[in-house]
């Protein structure tokens, strides 16, 4: 029987900003059986929902198909008209985009939106559509599935979005969903839900699934077969067992091996004596809005936090998005002043505010934000973005400076001749290290890292991560360490503070981190994707 | 919800009334602060003394700026424009009938217009890229390039002097049929239209096409919509807001238009009223045309305002 | 040879090297040249000029273009041609210096205001605002109407008039910059003000305003023959284009070329910047291989 999707040596051309074709999509093949879940994984530009888009018959602006096949159900996307095209859409391939907040129109309700694939095909009655809708929202184990389709996108959260999309697509009845990363923006307790719902309600209706994603744990929960991508190329196809436990390429290894927990020893080096912390934050309100008549702001971020880091150790700092740990770092770093409690640094207590802080003490604690992207003027140099905080804190000029500006780009790993180059010149990983290097230019005693490794692929991650570590080793740093990806936290800190709805939940060293007593942490902990085909089953429910 | 609309709304009209006065206040001191006795102007440059000095106590003109600033803000509040310098008749009286002859100009104007403009612009954006979208565009930067003199009198050699189908000004005191009122308003609602919706036509496509390429209209397109559909279903409901915003900007520039036309055509309006005054010296026409123009757009761009804040979904 | 797709290019930036060209589209170019030609006018009208501007070299009044007269004569037989290019000098001249003004005001203020934020920004965005809603013709009448009209006077108002739209602009786009946290970074690292506007914020919006600085200069042209041409903006002896349509606008009903003349000089400047902005050349940082 010949498989319900079958691409043959497709290619896409792109064209750059200059004019110049490229092609990002170079002769891949691929196959997807009846009710069969496919995965395409890849790092960020590998092609990967370029090549999923195409099963509609669609290429995103500026972007082509110029060769070969896409046959969905017999038919030809490529070949076919856009009218012929639209007929198939929503029909027999639907889409899931990966941000569902993004993908709703603010402006119609969400049932008008569940149901217009109905209208747009004439499939069937509003009234049965809407009957149906409702079913689906109940599947998909959706709050008050018989009202939530008269609201409005906004009013409705992230992981619900995500869900209410799904049950956009499974309206039409279709033989095969794209799902384009749908839980990437998600937290990791949502996304076990959101897997859960995908994962019953394709196997129910025996929908086959083209799953596209960069995280090889959540694919492993739901894909029956992976497909390695890299640059517009397959580079290897197999089982979900195969790629996990017996993968051939060196490049589906390299991606595991960015998954292997690197907890380190750092236990055995613990100071004889305990001097002043470095940092200590004591009993730190802040947030936004108007201030009320007790001191703290209308809406309480952070909620008398108390934490302290020790001279050469670092903290991480761990929770879910809207936890209050970005506040936290902006309210230590004065950005977002705290309205109540204090920051005592170097044994001092220091201002609120970055304005009143002394360049001394601005100059000892540096920050590091997650999207290079926008920590770094593009309208600069390499070197004029390092160079400005040598002649700001440190006076520096002409030789002396520029000797120094390579020597930071030798402590970060990057090649001296990019000293010339803009940040949109450079890659993901290469700008995060610009930005890394521009805090230790200031020779800070604490960096304060938020969320750095984030918006990077997991491989690239991994070596940012490696290169703190060295750093501390050579320039005696500490480090707090904020972010929502606990293999992170755990690979570089020596102690980690957990944080849920404002407050501090609880303080974990690594001894205790296997075994965490409060039930947040644990469910959080629990939540953590593993390299195992198993794991989502396990979990209790 | 509809709390957030009212306070939101409020804050519009408040706005609006500051600004009010900023603007009274700039037009009052930009006509009375700058040189020129007004006294001696209006007697004559042969006045003795005397008389002017007891024509300037009589008008208060002695009196601080602030005070006299207060004076004539209190005035207008009450419907008391002042008194024309040039003919000693009060200004309501010059104003009134030509008022009418602006508004109705405006208002076959913005009638055409309006219409006019969303569907090129809507239609320009749903195709973009096409020939038609092109020569739309090309269109609407020419005439926004050009002066609206050049398009009047561009009109009045097409219409008048070559083809000679209409007369070249304006006379509304003629108008008895139907026949008279499309040769009178032709060209200088022809000329209006052009101008006005040159800019409209642009801020929608722009409007539009912004929305066009949001994540949600590539959804609907993946769901199997047509293009109308994307465009009047999806992204319209989403563009209101610029395009209110567009339609009362442009609609505001009407105005400022309106001056250039109803002085090419003769045409007996209100922004006529004011060159001449200008030519005269008439301070209390100059203030009170003014004021009736910046209380036009500002109401226009209030409404605006309001409307995008009506129209804004998350504010549902 | 492999070739990388384009959206990883940037991860392997290390092995291409950044080249820098530009890409001119043949319309953008026709506008800058007539833009050119139009300046080199200005500069030097009075030596290319065949007659001088007040001599009466026609019999005829509104005479028709011929080999002597080659764009006519106007209303009092002189030559159309040598008022046309010296007109260039007043339009093209007062507006420059009121565009400057205009635009150099309104991004300095803008970018205080969105650095600043607070209650400089509110009080700014404001009274600018307020400003902005007094139509520009009227405003122009009002003025004209209070001090009378001379070059400096023009200049001063047409500035003026165009500083709201340009502040608006600015700080609208000074905003955006603002949240980026290169600026937060600055910010914390103890930076001035001034530092803040000259090295973060001004580079980052450079090209939108100098695009919108082109748009205005248009605007400023338009308003400026406006205002002439209602006879309140360059006056006799002087005239600049609109001055010009405004002299001979007797000459319409004969279709002479001394009112169509002018009025296509101000279009053939106006299209040519519009033409210019649309097609700017883009500047090309495209990554070539070794």
């Amino acid at each position: 029987m010949a498989p319900l999707v079958s691409i043959r040596n497709l290619r896409v051309e792109a064209t750059t900003d200059a004019g110049r074709k490229l092609q990002i999509i170079r002769g891949v093949n691929l196959d997807v059986a009846e009710g069969e879940i496919v995965a395409l994984i890849g790092e960020s530009g590998s092609g990967k929902t370029t090549i999923a888009m195409t099963l509609l018959g669609h290429a995103r602006p500026g972007c082509r198909i110029v060769g070969g096949e896409v046959r969905v159900d017999g038919a030809d996307m490529v070949a076919l008209g856009e009218h012929e095209r639209a007929a198939i859409r929503g029909t027999k391939v639907a889409y899931v985009p990966q941000s569902a907040a993004a993908a709703f129109n603010p402006a119609m309700t969400i049932m008008a939106q569940v149901i217009e694939v109905t209208a747009i095909h004439k499939l069937m009655s509003a009234d049965a559509a809407r009957a149906k809708a409702i079913e689906l929202f109940k599947a998909l184990s959706l709050p008050e599935p018989e009202t939530i389709g008269d609201r409005y996108p906004h009013q409705v959260s992230g992981g619900q979005l995500q869900r209410l999309a799904a049950a956009m697509a499974l309206i039409g009845n279709p033989r095969v969903i794209i799902f384009d990363e749908p839980t990437t923006a998600l937290d990791v307790t949502t996304q076990v839900e959101v897997l859960r719902a995908f994962k019953a309600v394709t196997a129910r209706h025996g929908i086959a699934g083209v799953y596209v994603s960069h995280d090889l744990a959540v694919v492993a929960q739901i894909a029956d077969r992976i497909v390695v991508l890299r640059h517009g190329e397959v580079q290897e196809v197999g089982t979900t067992e195969q790629i996990l436990f017996a993968a051939r390429h060196p490049y589906t290894r390299q991606l595991l091996a960015a998954f292997e927990p690197k907890r380190q020893d750092r236990a055995a080096e613990v100071a004889a004596d305990r001097p002043v912390p470095l940092l200590e934050v004591r009993d730190l309100t802040a947030g936004y809005g108007p201030i009320k008549r007790d001191g703290t702001p209308a809406v309480a971020a952070v909620k008398s936090v108390s934490l302290s880091v020790e001279r050469g150790k670092n903290l991480g700092i761990i929770g879910e998005s809207g936890c209050g740990k970005s506040t936290l770092a902006r309210a230590i770093a004065g950005i977002m002043p705290g309205y109540l409690g204090q920051v005592r640094f170097n044994g001092q207590e220091i201002a609120a505010t970055a304005a009143e802080r002394s360049r001394e003490d601005l100059k000892q604690m540096q920050i590091v934000f997650q999207h290079a992207d926008t920590a770094l003027n593009p309208a600069k140099s390499v070197e004029d973005i390092l160079g400005r905080p040598l002649t700001f804190y440190h006076g520096m000029d002409g030789r002396t400076r520029d000797k120094r500006i390579d020597q930071l780009l030798d402590m970060v790993h990057l090649p001296r001749l990019l000293r010339s180059r803009r940040p949109g010149e450079l890659s993901g990983g290469q700008k995060q290290r610009v930005n890394f290097a521009r805090a230790l230019a200031a020779d800070p005693k604490l960096i304060i890292c938020d969320e750095i490794t984030s918006a990077l692929d997991t491989v690239v991650a991994a070596a940012i991560i490696e290169l703190l570590r060295e750093l501390q080793r050579e320039l005696s740093l500490s480090y707090v360490f904020i972010s929502h990806d606990l293999s992170v936290v755990e690979a570089i800190c020596d102690e980690i503070v957990v944080m849920y709805r404002g407050e501090r939940v609880e303080q974990l060293t690594p001894e205790t981190l296997a075994t965490p007593s409060h039930a947040y942490t644990q469910l959080l902990f629990a939540s953590v994707p593993k390299l195992d085909p198993r794991w989502l089953e396990s979990l209790p429910a | 919800m509809n709390k957030r609309i009212l306070s939101l709304a409020a804050n519009r009209l408040a706005i609006a009334l500051i600004t009010l006065v900023i603007v009274s206040f700039a037009v009052f001191f930009a006509t009375t602060l700058l040189p020129g006795d007004t006294a001696t102007i209006l007697l004559g440059q042969s006045a003795t003394p005397e008389a002017v000095a007891g024509l300037r106590t009589a008008m208060h003109l002695d009196d601080p700026a602030i005070l006299r600033f207060l004076h004539w803000l209190m005035g207008l509040a009450q419907g008391d424009l002042g008194t024309s310098y040039a003919n000693n008749m009060p200004v309501a009286a010059l104003i009134g009938g030509r008022f009418v002859n602006t508004l109705k100009l405006a208002a076959i104007t913005a009638a055409i217009a309006v219409p006019l403009a969303l569907t090129l612009g809507i239609t320009a954006a749903m195709w973009r890229g096409s020939v038609y979208d092109r020569a739309v565009t090309i269109l609407t930067i020419g005439i926004i390039s050009v002066p609206e003199f050049m398009i009047a009198t561009s009109a009045v050699l097409i219409f008048a002097v070559y083809l000679k189908w209409l007369p070249a000004l304006s006379f509304t005191n003629e108008v008895s049929t139907f026949y008279d009122i499309l040769r009178v308003y032709a060209m200088p609602v022809l000329t209006l239209t052009f101008v006005v919706s040159a800019q409209m036509i642009r801020m929608t496509r722009a409007a539009v096409v912004e929305t066009l390429s949001t994540p949600y209209v590539e959804m609907a397109l993946l769901k199997g919509a047509s293009r109308p559909r994307l465009v009047l279903r999806h992204a319209l409901p989403n563009a209101l807001g610029p395009i209110v915003n567009a339609v009362a900007l442009s609609l505001s520039y009407l105005l400022g238009g309106v001056i250039i036309v109803e002085t090419i055509f003769n045409y007996p309006g209100i922004a006529k009223l004011m060159v001449d005054a200008v030519a005269t010296r008439d301070l209390p026409l100059i203030q009170t045309c003014a004021m009736i123009f910046c209380l036009g757009y500002l109401t226009l761009i209030t409404l605006a305002d309001i409307l995008a804040i009506l129209s804004n979904p998350r504010l549902r | 040879m492999k070739r990388p797709p384009a959206n990883t290019i940037a991860v392997l930036g290390t092995k291409f090297r950044g080249r820098v060209g530009y890409r001119v589209n043949p319309v953008g170019l026709i506008g800058l040249a007539i833009i050119v030609a139009w300046t080199v006018v200005a500069l030097t009208a009075p030596l290319i000029i065949p007659h001088s501007v007040g001599e009466i070299v026609d019999f005829d009044y509104f005479g028709p273009m011929s080999r002597t007269l080659w764009l006519g004569s106007d209303y009092l037989g002189r030559d159309m041609l040598s008022r046309i290019l010296m007109g260039a000098r007043y339009t093209v001249g007062i507006s420059l210096a009121a565009v400057a003004i205009a635009c150099t005001c309104g991004v300095v203020l803008g970018m205080t205001a969105a650095v600043t934020g607070g209650w400089v920004d509110t009080i700014l965005s404001r009274l600018l605002d307020a400003l902005n809603s007094i139509p520009s013709k009227l405003f122009g009448l009002v003025v004209v109407a209070a001090v009378g009209s001379s070059i400096p006077v023009l200049i001063l108002t047409l500035s003026v008039i165009y500083i709201p739209g340009a502040y608006r602009f600015a700080r609208a786009l000074a905003v955006n910059v603002n949240t980026m946290d290169f600026v937060l970074v600055a910010r914390i690292r103890g930076e001035s003000l001034f530092y803040l506007i000259r090295a973060e914020i001004l580079p980052n919006i450079l090209g939108p305003v100098l695009a919108d600085f082109g748009l205005r200069f248009v605007f400023i042209v338009l308003l400026l023959s406006g205002l002439s041409f209602l006879g309140l903006g360059v006056q006799p002896p002087y005239a600049d284009w609109g001055a010009l349509v405004r002299e001979n606008i007797g000459g319409l009903p004969y279709g002479a070329p001394a009112v169509i003349v002018p009025s296509l000089a101000i279009a053939s400047l106006t299209i040519s910047v519009n033409l210019f902005i649309d097609n700017l050349p883009a500047k090309i940082r495209d990554k070539e291989e070794h």
